[in-house]
């Protein structure tokens, strides 16, 4: 049943909740600041937490970082829940759309020998990789401050997860969905040489416990060096002898990591505006991962790469300075 | 080329074999950090758990097929929100005192979804095994949405109608919020372990039904199209959750025989403590719907006595015993609900929604749902009330009242078995005296007295002057410590909360709607131009 009422004319008491008008005035909200400031609880704890009792259940002090405003912290994709999936939704269809195309075809079975067996080792391992990002991005989203930065890092943990799994269907594609390069890979990861010191690495931000350092770690950094080096440069390197079946496949990655890099960005390049000593640790971090991952990334990229090895790294690395330049960090 | 590819035919993969493929071989075990150095908070509780490739996930869902699912139920979601903002969908419940209730929903509940978030980041990050893990971060990324849709459909009704304009900072301070926000927060202070046993089984698997179908029904029955909407589109996630929780469960017990007395501990705590908050729908579903949809007695014979029986029944093979307070919830079920609206009655001055007393056609109804209770013990309370609101001199306690150091109510429960005694518990600790509502309180602050001393009492914290903004000098002439004290919890004192009768909501309603705005008493107001049934109102406002 459907009241018709004369409720043309009738004024809202507001145009918006309290917390929003402090911050914007007084206007109508987005959805994006509805679902998203100050929503989490930042006074009057009840207890301590069993897991960590010096600290309260939230807690600014889980980060070397300050800032005045948690909240700066926004995300110029203005995700909330709903155009978070649906957004998600419709890029999943178009590479259904894709993964269908190559599955039809065969085209990455129908690569030679030597160029699978190049995809299985350098490509599908990642599906470990993107898994040791979900547990780092999950640590950001259970540990930081402020529903601005915990909302988004929860998705980029479902992100990672849909990476992984994305990447581990490439790996399908190429054994005829028998999985053997799923177990492969698995074993390539744990113990073949090449990637031994990126795992290294992987695990130290495991047992890093400063959220804004990990988020340093594996969301700027990590991902900045370990997406160009395999999604453009080694692609690329595979697309020139055998078409572009691949990079069909990897183009999603880059997207993702390009979309994704908006948010990054907009983090750090607030937190280190915020004051100077922010912007000391941040670069301080940046450069101690920076200089670590892209040792640990040297003998796959030699492996795979050969005699263009140090001339895509460097590539990567001076891009990645570039970046963190314009972020506002001493690189 | 072709000639050198592979040439096996691809294999059709079932959804299961599939799933494990994507999910399952995602984890490897450390080599160059120490396990317990990676996940640090799994082993400080006592549970044991020697194999976690034994879970079995739940739900077998890969990530793009999360996404798509959800993303379709955000699409339809938000086509009827936006449908009920531009309709003005607000004005179609029942009547203004209906949304008194929604002021309880969005300033108690809404922020333990975003609690629940964090819950379930913390498992996700901090569970070794990797079915777990992923089911722990669905369900964060689920509470968000709950959060979310919660607010994006309750924001409509904020804009109208007082007391829902401040919930992140009411929840924060508000004193009888702190009822649901130490509830949450005693989970997530918890282990990863006892936080999943109290969420996902204690809270979701043994009570959320009793929530949801209520609730729900309630919401539709009251033309609330906006909190039916989000709340049947979170129906789904629910019976995830659902399954996470009883999985859960018998992971914990089949994993090591000296889990059984831990998890037996935690069932009887969140048990208790659950009860204890969902109590607030007791009278909420007794007193606040206009249109009644089932009384608190029968929902809990159904989805706690019956429903719960029958799982209690399934567990015992495992060695667990239903809840040790379990009888006292079923001997006081026919009390609960009227002790709880007569201490809000009473202190309507102090919360951040409207009060009235039940009419003469509600009483009738409490009378024939409960026999044995309603016309003994609580309708001749409620007609002295009556009788002194019409003599000018309305009942009012001026006190704050003692709260429990468990849940947090105030001290108003009476004894299980006789209504004309009040209960009341105290434990010594430490050479003070804390004050509890009931034996289950009391054995959850036994158990654990140094969790429990820390909690944030607020009546205590008024009293010791630490609820006051800090433009208030509490030496300056007139200075009055209650009205200040409202202010620092985010209640406009005279307006959020008091009087439904007279009250801005009672008014506006009126005038917006020219309906009564308690569809019990006729109209407040000369607005309301037919006090008839809503059709007539509909047809004459065209
Ligand atoms: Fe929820
Ligand atoms: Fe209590």
């Amino acid at each position: 049943m459907t009241v018709e009422i004369r409720t043309k004319s009738v004024k809202p008491l507001t145009n918006s909740f309290g917390h929003l008008q402090r911050r914007f005035g007084d206007k109508p909200a987005t959805r994006y600041q509805e679902a998203t400031y100050d929503i989490q609880s930042s006074a009057n704890f009840h207890y301590k937490p069993l897991w960590d009792p010096e600290r309260e259940m939230f807690d600014v002090r889980r980060t070397a970082i300050t800032m005045k405003d948690w909240y700066a912290l926004k995300d110029p994709r203005q995700f909330y829940y709903g155009n978070y999936t649906t957004t998600r939704a419709k890029q999943q269809d178009a590479l259904d759309r894709t993964l269908d195309f190559v599955e039809k075809r065969d085209l990455l079975r129908a690569m030679p020998a030597d160029t699978r067996a190049l995809i299985e080792h350098a490509i599908v391992p990642l599906r470990h990789y993107e898994w040791g990002a979900n547990t780092n991005s999950a640590h950001v989203a259970a540990y930081a401050y402020g529903t601005a930065v915990t909302s988004p890092a929860m998705m980029n943990t479902m992100d990672r997860l849909g990476m992984a799994q994305h990447i581990s269907r490439i790996g399908l594609l190429i054994d005829g969905n028998s999985g053997e390069s799923l177990l492969a890979s698995k074993t390539t990861w744990t113990d073949h040489a090449d990637w031994q010191p990126l795992r290294r690495e992987v695990e130290r931000m495991f047992v890093t416990r400063d959220w804004f350092e990990v988020f340093i770690a594996q969301i700027l950094v990590a991902d900045a060096l370990v997406y160009p080096l395999f999604f453009q440069h080694l692609d690329s390197a595979i697309a020139a002898g055998n078409g572009s079946a691949l990079s069909s496949l990897t183009d999603y990655l880059m997207r993702w990591y390009e979309e994704t890099g908006k948010w990054v960005d907009a983090v750090i390049k607030t937190a280190a505006a915020e004051n100077p000593e922010n912007k000391a640790l941040l670069s301080g971090w940046t450069v101690t991962w920076r200089d670590r991952l892209v040792t640990a990334l040297a003998p796959i990229a030699q492996s795979t790469l050969g005699n263009q090895s140090e001339d895509a790294l460097a590539a990567v690395v001076a891009a990645f300075n570039t970046r963190a330049a314009k972020l506002g960090l001493s690189v | 080329m072709a000639a050198e590819g592979n040439a096996k035919p691809a294999k059709k993969l079932s959804l299961k074999e599939n799933y494990a493929l994507l999910t399952r071989g995602l984890g490897w075990e450390p080599s160059y950090e120490k396990q317990e150095e990676i996940f640090r908070n799994i082993s400080f509780e006592g549970i044991k758990i020697h194999d976690w490739e034994k879970w079995e996930d739940p739900f077998r869902l890969t990530m793009d097929a999360y996404w798509k699912y959800q993303g379709e139920k955000e699409r339809k979601l938000y086509a009827i929100v936006d449908a009920f903002q531009q309709n003005n969908g607000q004005f179609n419940v029942t009547d203004a005192r209906y949304v008194q209730a929604l002021k309880i929903f969005i300033n108690g509940i809404t922020e333990l979804e975003y609690d629940s978030h964090r819950g379930f980041s913390m498992l996700a990050r901090e569970f070794p095994g990797v079915g777990p893990r992923i089911a722990a971060q669905m369900q964060s990324l689920d509470e968000l949405r709950h959060a979310t849709t919660q607010i994006h459909t309750i924001s409509q009704y904020a804009k109208y109608f007082t007391g829902m304009n401040e919930f992140p900072y009411q929840f924060d301070r508000a004193w009888y919020l702190s009822i649901p926000k130490s509830f949450f927060e005693d989970a997530v202070t918890s282990g990863p372990f006892e936080f999943i046993v109290a969420i996902s089984f204690a809270f979701e698997y043994v009570l959320t039904n009793l929530a949801f179908m209520p609730w729900m029904s309630g919401a539709a029955f009251n033309g609330d199209m906006a909190t039916v909407s989000f709340g049947f589109s979170a129906q789904s996630d629910e019976a995830r959750h659902m399954t996470l929780g009883i999985e859960v469960i018998k992971f914990l017990l089949e994993q090591d025989p000296a889990n059984v007395p831990l998890v037996q501990k935690w069932i009887d705590k969140w048990f208790w403590r659950g009860y204890r908050l969902l109590s607030l729908l007791a009278t909420m579903m007794d007193y606040m719907l206009p249109k009644r949809v089932m009384a608190w007695n029968e929902a809990w014979e159904i989805y706690y006595e019956q429903n719960g029986g029958a799982l209690f029944a399934d567990l015992a093979r495992y060695g667990i015993k239903p809840p040790t307070r379990a009888p006292e919830t079923i001997a006081e079920k026919g009390l609960v609900a009227h002790q709880m609206w007569s201490v809000f009655y009473a202190n309507r001055d102090a919360v951040g929604f409207q009060m009235w007393l039940p009419s003469e056609e509600e009483m009738d109804w409490m009378s024939e749902k409960y026999p044995d209770t309603f016309d003994k013990y609580y309708r001749p309370r409620y007609e002295y009330w009556r009788e002194m609101e019409k003599a000018g001199t309305p009942f009012k306690n001026t006190t704050l009242p003692q709260l429990c150091q468990v849940c947090q109510w105030p001290c108003l429960f009476t004894e299980p078995n006789d209504p004309t005694t009040l209960s009341l518990r105290e434990t010594e600790y430490k050479g003070e005296t804390f004050h509890m509502c009931s034996d289950g309180c009391k054995d959850i602050f036994d158990d654990t007295p140094e969790k429990f001393v820390h909690a944030w009492l607020p009546v205590h914290q008024i009293y010791q002057g630490n609820c006051f903004l800090p433009d208030v000098d509490p030496t300056a002439p007139g200075f009055n410590p209650m009205y200040e004290a409202l202010r620092y919890m985010g209640i406009k004192p005279g307006v959020d909360g008091g009087d439904f009768k007279g009250s801005a909501d009672a008014t506006n309603w009126e005038k917006w709607t020219s309906r009564p705005a308690n569809i019990h008493e006729g109209a407040y107001t000369d607005a309301v131009r037919d006090t008839g049934n809503q059709s007539d109102v509909a047809r004459k406002a065209v």
